[in-house]
């Protein structure tokens, strides 16, 4: 209801200053009528000045609001290529905001200072070769050292992952996350196929291969700390996008053409929680890609923690073979006598065999 | 003898009586399917204007859901309906629909088609001195269309499904299946089609700006006297042609994708609880497509709203526009390399690293032309003499925004740094101001320069200096703060920021205060509405060349009628801004000013032109009868 009320009597203000301006133009045609237009007059003036003002109080407001919002930005990055990426946005962000506000000043300044003045001439200056080589070749310098140097980091980021980092499987859908570790036993990510997926694969594991077995999926995604890390990325039906803010890690899911981003993340989320203060803390993973309606809320939680502590974690997980023993009867029988640690024991043998037939045909159903 | 003298002068007569007889056009041939180029530019500019206000509204709509999460919007239930939910409160779907209808509707509707329809078919024949365009009846199928494709995209807001809402940009397979997404049913049918028509009237029209600029132009109007206006219009149409056809293609390959089983974007994909049929498609495909046009698009936006801001500097500052050359060299590099950056719209879409190393040098280098513009205006405004007439105000507003917009554009160019900034209000802030605003600037720059030779009469000045600086201030209120909220990390086109913890709680206060900064600069419009209707029937009369302006459309009557120049058609001697000269008597001296009559002023090289005069003079292109025809 404030609301409202704020926005009619803002709506009131913007009638009002039309008002204003119908009054002063009624009075300036009853003022000047039948003269021919001069420029010079108040009107001119004011606006001059307004863009001193402007330039003036427009400075110090983007001052104020900057102090002001930097409490709300980002921690520093807890991955390496983050801190980085950031030092080399900060940097950046000095130089370009340097040469807005030059020509801006420049700018209205100039506008201030050269306003119309009866009997002034302007001065006939049509070029200066001089001075035109010398602000694209400066402006050209300066890009070209931003250019290099975020090119180099930007070969670093996205170059393969080095030799032993975790691989993890992020897939997307709408409108969740589901992460896939590659299980405790060959830390492998087994193969998968989108004809494969139902309600209980659902990422579409393909239990033809050996890999495969050991694997499991889990509504939070819990990383080691300390080591490459390697996200797979996926998405099952529309176009996602993998957005880990506090580790500055973004890379789209798509669907048909598997993406992959590695990082390094050095805080766990303890330290995080110790940092800021704020005993709630979570790292998040969230979704940049307009997915349908419920893109926004979109979100999964991300845990950094230890290498001993995500091991013992990782341990507790039960594999989705054991969890849903039924897909047994994908194994290519070549590979039955290595899935049997993640099957039921040889006893209920029987009622295995009853249910794979049932997921036999609703997988064949699917596969179409 | 006498006698016969006599009669066939009376046949002459009567000759021409019934020619000029034959061009009294009814009213469906005058106003409604006019070929007349003046005509058809102010049916693009009604048009644009009403897109516009359907267009801001939209985000008017939208920035209330973001400022103010919690208020209940029942009241707009009478305008929008069932889109407003039970709880009273903005459907997430409809807040999509709303975000799509506002980029398409600003960036194609009123940005290309009101600025640039509006003055390429203005002030191209005008300033080249040419009696219409190439083609008058090109030049009116080329509204038309756009006038159906206006229509198709009204009908789609008005759908029980909603018009599209997969972003301005439809990716697929989003946009592709319509069990995905509620904006992907017939909402996105008609918006595909209202596109391939939209591009069509592109196309019609970007070929008569190209055909008439070539060969049209009048005695002596050389290319290196053409005024900087119609270089961006002319630059303009040669991207416009070259792009969109692609997007056409874009178009095309999602309707077959939709329509008729095919899997251009389509791979892999399992939804709503099956697995489709569809392998080997590719959605970055599409995006290649579309951005092939969509960055070229940006510069189509920018580049009419570069050349009108050219015109009224140089004019109101009365000095010749800084580095004319150089204006038109950066013009012609940034139409070069509009066509080979695309690719830094996906840094992160998976797309090889490689080619965002290659896409992000080539981005940096479309900086120095952009930069070199900068600082040409800021030149001419150096040691002008500066009239503040709205146009002007405008203009510099323009430049301030291309400066402020710009510079983020090298953060977000760079690879590195667009990975944590890709898809946040980051970008939004960057483009807003370097585009949108930019070019609506020019636009209204435009509107107030040339109302004077479009409709014969004066806009109000006193509204319009209110309307800028309303506008003005508040257009920076709305994207400024939108940096910060970017760095922070929040991401484009979100309905509400509750779900996660970096988002929520923080810059709620920022949030509104955009959404009251929005609201104000949206009524500040209606300042400018009510100017330009109230100035169009009770504006003062204009004088023939009320901003003292050298350029040949002020040669014409106040109200130029059909064929534009009464009699012949004047020739062209000297470069359009010869302001303040020394020597000269006025602080200004039209193109078609001979040297020869302006012996005090005249430079040592332009003597020796004197010569080249009686050739000019002499010469015949376009205008054999020497009267409009």
């Amino acid at each position: 209801m404030v609301y409202i009320v704020g926005l009619l009597s803002l709506v009131f203000l913007a009638l009002a200053f039309m008002v204003f301006g119908r009054l002063t133009s009624v009075m300036k045609s009853v003022g000047t009528s039948g003269e021919q237009e001069t420029y010079g007059g108040t009107s001119n003036k004011i606006n001059g000045a307004m863009f001193m003002v402007f330039l003036i109080l427009g400075t110090i407001a983007a001052t104020w609001s900057f102090i002001h919002s930097t409490q709300y930005f980002l921690p520093e990055a807890s991955s390496i290529h983050g801190r980085r990426t950031d030092g080399l946005f900060w940097g950046s962000m000095a130089i370009v905001t340097a040469s807005a506000l030059l020509t801006n000043i420049l700018l209205f300044y100039f506008a201030y200072k050269y306003q119309y003045k009866d009997g002034k001439r302007a001065t006939y200056y049509p070029e200066n070769h001089k001075l035109e080589l010398l602000w694209t070749v400066v402006p050209a310098v300066v890009m070209a050292i931003m250019v290099f140097t975020g090119w180099k980091a930007w070969r670093d980021i996205m170059s393969e992952a080095p030799e032993g980092a975790q691989e993890v499987e992020l897939v997307g859908k709408q409108f969740n996350w589901i992460a896939r570790y590659p299980g405790v036993d060959n830390n492998k990510l087994g193969a998968f196929n989108y004809k494969l997926i139902d309600n209980n694969n659902e990422v579409g594991i393909d239990y033809s291969d050996e890999a495969a077995f050991d694997d499991f999926t889990a509504p939070e995604l819990h990383i080691p700390v300390g080591k490459p890390v390697l996200i797979r990325i996926r998405a099952r039906d529309v176009l996602h996008s993998v957005f880990i803010p506090h580790m500055r890690v973004k890379m789209d899911a798509v669907p048909g053409m598997p993406t992959r981003f590695w990082f390094h993340p050095d805080k766990t989320t303890e330290q995080m929680r110790n940092e800021t203060g704020n005993q709630n803390f979570k790292y998040e993973i969230a979704c940049t890609e307009i997915c349908g309606r419920g893109h926004f809320s979109m979100k999964m939680n991300l845990v950094v923690e230890d290498q001993e502590s995500w091991n013992k974690w990782c341990a507790e997980q039960k594999p989705l073979l054991s969890s849903f023993p039924e897909y047994a009867s994908r194994i290519p029988a070549s590979l039955k006598a290595k899935a049997a640690k993640y099957l039921p024991t040889v006893g209920a043998d029987t009622t295995s065999t009853a249910s794979t037939g049932g997921v036999a045909s609703s997988g064949s159903a699917s596969l179409r | 003898m006498a006698t016969t003298d006599a009669t066939s002068t009376a046949s002459v007569h009567v000759a021409e009586h019934d020619h000029h007889e034959h061009y009294e056009l009814n009213f469906w041939r005058k106003y409604v399917f006019a070929e007349d180029h003046k005509t058809i530019a102010k049916q693009y500019l009604i048009t644009g204007i009403f897109w516009a206000i359907i267009g801001i509204s939209f985000s008017v709509i939208f920035r209330l859901q973001l400022g103010f999460p919690q208020m209940k919007l029942e009241w707009l239930r009478p305008i929008i309906g069932n889109w407003i939910e039970e709880s009273g409160k903005l459907s997430p779907d409809f807040y999509l629909a709303l975000v799509t209808m506002h980029g398409t509707i600003m960036v194609f509707f009123v940005l290309t088609a009101g600025l640039s329809g509006t003055f390429s078919n203005f002030l191209i024949p005008l300033q080249v001195g040419a009696r219409d365009m190439a083609s008058g009846f090109m030049n009116m199928l080329s509204y038309w269309f756009f006038f159906m494709a206006s229509l198709l995209m009204f009908v789609s807001i008005f759908l029980e499904t909603g018009p599209a809402a997969g972003g301005w940009v439809v990716y697929p397979p989003l946009s592709a299946l319509p069990q995905a997404h509620k904006g992907s049913e017939l909402g996105m049918t008609l918006w595909l089609s209202s596109m391939a028509l939209f591009i069509v009237s592109q196309l019609l029209g970007g070929i008569n700006y190209i055909t008439t600029v070539i060969n049209l132009r009048t005695r002596g109007m050389s290319f290196s006297k053409l005024p900087l206006t119609i270089w961006a219009f002319f630059l303009t149409a040669v991207l416009g042609l070259i792009s969109f056809p692609v997007l056409l293609s874009a178009a095309l390959l999602l309707i077959f994708d939709r329509s008729f089983g095919t899997s251009f974007f389509l791979s892999d994909i399992y939804i709503a609880g099956e697995a489709l049929p569809n392998v080997g498609g590719s959605p970055i495909l599409f995006q290649h497509l579309f951005w092939f046009l969509g960055h070229p698009e940006v510069y189509i936006v920018m580049l009419p709203a570069l050349g009108i801001t050219s015109e009224i500097i140089a004019t109101n500052s009365r000095k010749p526009i800084f580095g004319y050359r150089a204006m038109i060299a950066s013009m012609m590099g940034i139409a070069f390399l509009a066509f080979i950056v695309w690719a830094h719209h996906m840094f992160v879409t998976g797309m090889n690293p490689f080619l965002g190393s290659v896409f992000m040098f080539l981005t940096l280098i479309i900086a120095v032309p952009s930069a070199v513009k900068a600082f040409n205006y800021i030149t001419t405004l150096w040691r002008g003499n500066i009239r503040f007439t709205p146009a002007m105000l405008f203009s510099i507003g323009l430049v301030s925004f291309f400066i402020s917009g710009g510079v983020t554009g090298l953060i977000l160019g760079n690879a590195a740094l667009d990975i944590q900034l890709h898809d946040t209000y980051f970008v939004v802030a960057h483009f807003h101001l370097v585009m949108g605003a930019s070019s609506a600037f020019g636009l209204l720059a435009g509107v107030y320069h040339w109302f004077p030779k479009m409709f014969g009469r004066m806009m109000n000045d006193k509204l319009g200096y209110v309307h800028f600086w309303l506008t003005f201030i508040g257009i920076y209120s709305v994207f400024f703060p939108m940096h910060y909220i970017g760095i922070a990390g929040f991401p484009r086109r979100y309905y509400s920021f509750t779900s996660n913890d970096f988002t929520s709680n923080i810059f709620q206060d920022m949030n509104a205060f955009i959404s009251l900064a929005a609201i104000v600069t949206f009524s500040a419009q209606f300042l400018f509405l009510y100017n330009f209707i109230h100035s169009l029937i009770k504006g003062k009369r204009a004088t023939v060349n009320p901003w003292q302006s050298n350029t040949l459309e002020w040669t014409t009557p106040v109200i130029p009628g059909h064929g534009n120049w009464p009699g012949e058609i004047p020739a062209v001697y000297r470069w359009p801004y010869d302001y303040s000269k020394p020597g000269a008597k006025d602080d200004f001296i039209p193109q078609n000013v001979p040297y020869s009559q302006t012996p005090e002023s005249n430079l040592p090289h332009e003597k020796e032109l004197i010569s080249l005069e009686q050739a000019i003079e002499a010469q015949n292109f376009n205008d054999q009868f020497k009267q409009p025809h």
